[in-house]
């Protein structure tokens, strides 16, 4: 009995080191850059308010019209009320926003890819978007049912040369690949762009069809390709380190902060200087649409460093 | 049979120690998320350290009920303390027992800490949350009776530490600072009320119940002091009515609430169903509103006061939307000046009004006059800023 009873103890042991140093060999061989340099790309914040403040009125007025941002919008003609819902509200804040679809329909304006297989689609957009985004140094890639506030986007970006490369938005981790979700939208630098265009030519590095046996979704496709020319994935958040990119509708985050019963449920819930949500419905972009850029309570001045002005032609802003 | 057993064990043993450690390391090494990580030294940009200073301001103190302070951070807040100084409101909340914990709780929470003094009005008293106890039973039936008492008790024990007095129910979202606004522009010693201005039943029109109204202190003098003399009498449940009614006798005039360019602020519904959707054309409301309705974006102000039917998830987003989340940078088509009341640059003169009830060709008219000229207007206050978009 004891016999058998320290051979089960020492085969648990045993056991637990083969898989711990099976798993560190394979972190070993899978990793390509060291912890170190990790650590430093994981959070990328906004600037704070001392930093802009130390600029003069003219540099801050450059710097607002220097930082500028090309939106590829994914959208699908079974879905038209998105292209729609996206058209009337938050991409006309874009500096140029362009819609790519994956098949051609009538009404839907967009950039026909001819393409269902989400990986290419998205390849093809930002090949596309590459050539044809002129002075334009920011790139945001987003789904159908997500809202952004480009200013917001513009604000953590200000601060940052996008002749580097930067990859950023909500960042998660599987195994040792480090990616952006892609429902909550990804931004991208020209430079990271540049960089991930010229890795398309590559198709060992990155194939149009995955080698693996499974299909790695199109976010960590896209990460993997980047991580191959030295580009990481970055968490946008904010001075407090909540997160700028959200994959759920604000309505989603109000209700899980209520359910969590803290003191205060907005504050528990999402940041001011929030830069996406998704899963939003039409009518929620609208009633968004309202909120963000109109409904305010009077007598509260920002003393913002940027100035951006309403786009022409619009009345919901 | 001992070597045997034995084997088996150990292979059992290390069999049972591979998958233990491979679930533990999943959950602990493999799959993680970045957020809240904490701050790493230097980063890419090689920003400084940042002072805080925002952080230090966020802080809400949701036990400190009642006690006025900035919800708004980072920014500079002197119009809207002055305005809160210099236009007292009370707010008392029409709610009741069943209530409290599903609605009344999240009001509390929300909108009426900017209120200079809150009142929540049930029929009983409860000390825990506190509630004003009215003495009446509860039920659509007794709506008019409780807002009779509400008044009366608000005049009797706040009359004093309030210039104005807003009524609103535990399912309307009120937005203080614009209410302060719109009434900035008056006196408490004027006999007027305020409201989404509905026309039927009574000549000069009533105020919706749901969308909120508010008394200055000399109309509710006089509606509490007809009470008294039986000028004004419990007519019906009714309550926006029949208030409405009541306020016709006593020489209470109804105020237009709207923004300078014609906007409603007090709304009877929420904001997705005056933002997005279209009213049926047999829908009462068509027969109701005093004002024209308008429909999509330009139903409603930038400086929006209420909304009605909003759910408790739907009171915490407005108040995420109004006092939080804000597009950096932008500068609002809507540029409203200060109203008469304050001091400071802006002031207006005696000269400006508010727009009067004639619609908005005329101030359309006017925009494009200004813009053929090249002209920002600064006489009129309001008026949408002409944007040159830099290119």
């Amino acid at each position: 009995m004891m016999s058998e009873g320290s051979s089960f103890m020492k085969g648990m042991v045993l056991g637990g080191l083969f898989c711990l140093v099976v798993s560190l060999i394979g972190s070993y061989t899978l990793g390509i850059q060291s912890n170190m340099e990790l650590h430093l790309h994981h959070h990328l914040k906004a600037p704070s308010k001392e930093e802009l403040q130390q600029l003069s009125e003219a540099q801050k007025l450059e710097l607002s019209q220097r930082v500028r941002v090309y939106c590829v919008i994914m959208v699908q003609p079974k879905i038209l009320q998105y292209w729609v819902a996206a058209k009337d509200t938050w991409s006309k804040h874009c500096d140029t926003a362009v819609f790519y679809t994956s098949e051609s329909a009538k009404v839907l304006e967009a950039v026909n890819l001819e393409e269902s297989d989400e990986w290419v689609r998205l390849r093809k957009a930002l090949s596309h978007a590459h050539e044809n985004s002129g002075e334009l140094q920011w790139f945001l890639v987003v789904r159908p049912t997500t809202f952004a506030i480009v200013e917001n986007l513009k604000y953590l970006v200000v601060d940052k040369d996008p002749s580097q490369p930067f990859y950023i938005g909500h960042a998660l981790k599987s195994g040792e690949l480090e990616y952006v979700e892609y429902q909550s939208g990804i931004v991208l630098s020209r430079e990271a762009l540049r960089r991930l265009v010229e890795v398309f030519k590559d198709e060992d590095r990155c194939p149009e069809q995955g080698r693996s046996l499974w299909k790695l979704s199109e976010e960590k496709q896209l990460a993997v390709c980047l991580k191959y020319t030295g580009v990481y994935a970055e968490n946008g958040e904010d001075s407090q380190g909540k997160g700028l990119f959200n994959s759920k509708t604000v309505s989603t985050l109000i209700s899980d902060s209520m359910t969590r019963n803290l003191p205060d449920v907005v504050e528990g819930c999402c940041s001011d200087m929030a830069i996406t949500f998704s899963g939003m419905t039409p009518n929620q972009m609208h009633v968004m649409m309202y909120g963000v850029y109109r409904l305010r309570p009077f007598g509260h001045t920002f003393h913002d460093s940027l100035i951006f002005l309403p786009p022409e032609g619009s009345d919901n802003d | 049979m001992k070597p045997i057993s034995s084997r088996f064990a150990f292979y059992l043993g290390f069999l049972l120690g591979t998958s233990t450690l491979y679930i533990f390391l999943r959950q602990t090494w493999f799959e993680r998320g970045f957020s809240r990580r904490p701050n790493s030294p230097g980063s890419v940009a090689g920003l400084k350290a940042r002072l805080d200073a925002e952080g230090n301001t966020w802080k809400t103190d949701a036990h400190i009920q009642l006690h006025h302070h900035n919800h708004v951070t980072g920014q500079d807040s002197r119009v809207a303390d002055e305005l809160y100084e210099k236009v007292r409101v009370l707010c008392w909340v029409m709610t009741g027992p069943k209530n409290l914990q599903s609605k009344a709780r999240h009001v509390k929470a929300t909108w009426t800490r900017h209120c200079n003094v809150a009142l929540f009005m049930s029929s009983v008293d409860d000390p825990d949350f506190p509630t004003v106890g009215l003495g009446t039973k509860e039920g659509r039936d007794q709506l008019y009776w409780k807002t009779i008492r509400a008044f009366q008790y608000a005049l009797e024990h706040h009359g004093d530490e309030a210039d104005w007095f807003l009524k609103a129910d535990d399912d309307t979202f009120v937005v203080l600072e614009n209410l302060r606004w719109v009434l900035a522009n008056h006196t408490a010693e004027e006999p007027v009320y305020f409201g989404k201005r509905f026309k039927p039943y009574v000549r000069q029109g009533y105020m919706s119940g749901g969308a909120g109204y508010v008394l200055s202190k000399e109309a509710l003098r006089r509606f509490v002091e007809a009470f008294r003399t039986q000028a004004c009498t419990h007519t019906s449940p009714v309550e926006d009515l029949a208030l409405g009614q009541c306020m016709e006798k006593i020489g209470v005039k109804p105020g237009d609430s709207r923004d300078t360019l014609a906007r409603e602020t007090f709304h009877p519904f929420g904001p997705e169903q005056h933002l997005t959707r279209e009213f049926p054309k047999s829908f009462w409301y068509w027969n109701y509103c005093h004002y024209p309705i308008v429909q999509g974006p330009q139903c409603c102000s930038d400086l929006a006061i209420s909304f009605h039917y909003v759910s408790p998830d739907v009171m915490y987003l407005l108040e995420y939307y109004t006092y939080h989340l804000r597009a950096y940078g932008y500068k609002h088509r809507y540029q409203p000046l200060p109203p008469r009341a304050l001091s400071g640059p802006g002031k207006t003169d005696a000269s400006q009004e508010k727009m009067p009830d004639t619609g908005r060709t005329e101030e359309k008219q006017e925009a494009a006059a200004a813009a053929a000229a090249g002209v920002k207007k600064p006489a009129r206050s309001g008026n949408v800023v002409l944007q040159e978009k830099q290119q």
